[in-house]
């Protein structure tokens, strides 16, 4: 099990320095001169001049791009994602606080469209074909094709606006509903997909009708032998939506107001700081490695059949 | 006479299926009695797993136990409530199936599966269910058993899976056992070591034994009785011995072969020229007419009346009419 855990880790160091390299060119191939910017209208050309100057060899901006980017790569490895252009103040000072919240709200995110997901899922499969098999498959289809902004617009309408449970604007963990619905919800559409599917598939199973031959209740077959057999399915799928949770948080922090990486990134690609918005794409890559290193982990765990000794 | 444990009467369990009605079991009659093992022996098709199936109501829609009764043990199965029936299977009625290495859930522990009943069904603790199950292992000749305890079933072998299949099945000690071709699937060397546990373990707990197979050999050599299948109905039953010396039905006497020696059996079913009628017509007479050598020493009487079932001693049936005494005479009478 290490062994295969220390095989996945060495096979997903590639894929870090492909996100390093990619990461860095957008700091070598950025039209706008950050530094440029810094001084505009401040000072007189020639103070200008020389303070690019200046600033230039402290980002090691006057060296090859090669030497460039081993200094940048070495930097992050220890741990050092430099400091905002803008504030001058550590990016990991700014970043820091706003990825755990863009984590919360993912993890909230994940956490709903899971358990909704897999319980209607779960329903509409056993109640195949029913009423409540279509009304939750067609409910479903409105999920897939709605847009995350245009569904979190929605919802401040009906539960702001026209319930009014809830303020517009709100403070500590209740303004984490609106936004964490808004993706959960979404995101629990092409989970309930997959999950009826699976649950289908594996309710046809003959270790399924053996359960009920041991003379096991209703309940039991279908969430302690048929779950965790459709759970494999499910859980690969959840495994690549995090990569469309973290966009999607992106968009819905900005139509929330929510501090967290996406309405940070916003206002980084308005000030050019490049400094933070590299920080935050590698953030957000290196996030979306260790969720699917995690869930071939967890893979491997829920399934017994999986051989981890295979190469 | 004892009271039969389960007694099946004009059982009719059809599939309603989208190319139609398919009359998979069409009245069948069946007895076993307590401690017996009854044989059921049929082609193909003919409606043995149906007919297993609906005596544990797991009959899976299209279908539809759509008559008959089945009384077990002085209740009737069929107006038992669906949680009601759920507590009859495993406790005392259990089955296991052809294919033993399905049969088992992927993701559980072997030993989890068979503490499962004894957790759920009788409210044992974990560590003594897991105890239970460990002895039941032993019981069924799974060597190092406390090991297999905690493997899983892709681990096993086949033959080792029906082992488990069994020790699960006979967990809870039921009363009646169905065991649905329990060693076609296995390698042929096991076929006989996991008939002789079979039957050695119901034997040891008083439980009836109902054996579906195709091979009339172990018939031969397991059965108490047989039954006799033929296209949805059981067309013949008797104690083992007659049936293999006195075969009275012309369908069991084709798959019997032409002089049926108790010890020189041809060990599978024959094959009787002609096609078994497809199960969704109306069917008018007997179903075995078409095909039938003898249906002339009765007449045209075959083709258009279906023959009942004629008792012919004790727990001996036959639904044909060269049983009929009537036909007996006119027989005579034509000689
Ligand atoms: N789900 C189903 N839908 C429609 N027809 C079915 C279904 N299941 C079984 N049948 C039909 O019921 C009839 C009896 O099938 P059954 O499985 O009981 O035969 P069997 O005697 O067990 O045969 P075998 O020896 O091959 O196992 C067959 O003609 C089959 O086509
Ligand atoms: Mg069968």
């Amino acid at each position: 099990m290490s062994a295969y855990i220390a095989r996945r880790l060495m096979l997903a160091a590639p894929v870090v320095v492909g996100i390093l390299l990619v990461t860095f060119l957008i700091q070598a191939l950025i039209p706008a001169d950050a530094v440029n910017t810094m001084f505009q209208g401040q000072l007189s050309d020639d103070d200008a001049a020389e303070a690019i100057k200046v600033m230039r060899a402290k980002y090691n901006l006057d060296r090859s791009w090669f030497e460039q980017f081993l200094i940048y790569s070495a930097n992050i490895l220890q741990g050092d994602l430099g400091e905002s252009i803008r504030t001058r103040q550590p990016v990991i000072d700014e970043i820091g606080y706003r990825y755990l919240n863009t984590i919360q709200l993912t993890l909230a995110s994940l956490v709903i469209g899971a358990v909704v997901g897999v319980l209607t899922g779960i329903v509409a499969a056993y109640k195949k074909d029913s009423w409540l098999d279509v009304t939750a498959m067609t409910i479903g289809l409105f999920g897939i094709s709605m847009p995350a902004f245009f569904f979190g617009l929605v919802l401040i309408f009906v539960f702001a606006v026209w319930l009014q449970w809830l303020p517009v604007i709100v403070q500590g963990w209740q303004s984490l509903i609106l936004p964490a619905l808004t993706l959960g919800l979404i995101e629990a559409a092409p989970v309930s997909r997959i999950a009826r599917s699976s649950m289908i598939e594996v309710l046809s199973r003959e270790y399924i009708r053996a359960a009920r031959a041991k003379g096991m209740s209703e309940a039991t077959v279908i969430f302690h032998h048929a779950l965790p057999n459709a759970l494999l399915g499910v859980v690969t799928i959840l495994g690549l939506q995090v990569g469309n949770l973290l966009g999607g948080a992106f968009i819905i922090e900005v139509i929330f107001g929510w501090r967290g990486m996406g309405e940070l990134a916003v206002k980084a690609i308005q000030w050019r700081d490049f400094t933070i918005t590299q920080a935050i794409i590698l953030m957000g890559a290196g996030t979306y490695v260790l969720v699917n290193l995690a869930v071939d982990i967890l893979y491997t765990w829920l399934d017994p059949r999986i051989d981890y000794s295979a190469t | 006479m004892t009271e039969p444990l389960l007694s099946i009467e004009g059982l009719k369990t059809h599939f309603f299926g989208y190319d139609g009605l398919v009359r998979a079991v069409d009245g069948v009659d069946l007895e076993v009695n307590p401690g017996e093992v009854l044989g059921l022996v049929g082609e193909s098709g003919c409606g043995k797993t149906v007919t297993a199936l609906s005596v544990m109501r797991l009959v899976d829609a299209p279908g539809r136990i759509v008559g008959g009764t089945i009384r077990f043990d002085r209740r009737d199965l069929l107006s038992l409530s669906a949680s009601e029936m759920a507590q009859v299977r495993g406790a005392e009625i259990a089955m296991i199936f052809q294919q033993p290495k399905v049969s088992l859930n992927p993701v559980m522990r072997v030993g989890r599966q068979i503490a499962e009943q004894f957790i759920r069904r009788r409210g044992m603790d974990e560590a003594a269910a897991w105890k239970e199950a460990i002895g039941l292992l032993a019981a069924v000749g799974i060597p190092a058993p406390e090991a297999k305890a905690r493997a899983y079933p892709h681990e096993l072998s086949g033959g080792q899976a029906q082992r488990v299949m069994i020790a699960i099945a006979l967990s809870l000690k039921p009363k009646l056992l169905i065991a649905d071709e329990p060693t076609t699937a296995l390698d042929v060397t096991v076929q006989a070591q996991v008939l002789a546990l079979l039957r050695e373990r119901c034997k040891a707990l008083g439980t009836s034994l109902i054996l579906v197979t195709h091979d009339l050999g172990v018939v031969a050599q397991v059965a108490d009785r047989v039954a006799v299948m033929y296209a949805g109905q059981v067309v013949e039953q008797a104690p083992v011995e007659r049936l293999f010396e006195a075969p009275e039905h012309p369908y069991t006497r084709g798959l019997l072969g032409s002089i049926p020696v108790l010890g020189a059996l041809k060990p599978r079913l024959v094959e009787i020229p002609g096609n078994v009628p497809t199960l969704d017509g109306v069917s008018v007479g007997c179903r075995f007419a078409a095909r039938c050598g003898e249906r002339l020493r009765v007449g045209s009487r075959c083709e258009t009346e279906a023959p009942p079932v004629i008792a012919r001693g004790p727990g001996l049936q036959v639904r044909c009419w060269l049983a009929d005494p009537a036909a007996a005479d006119k027989e005579r009478a034509l000689a």
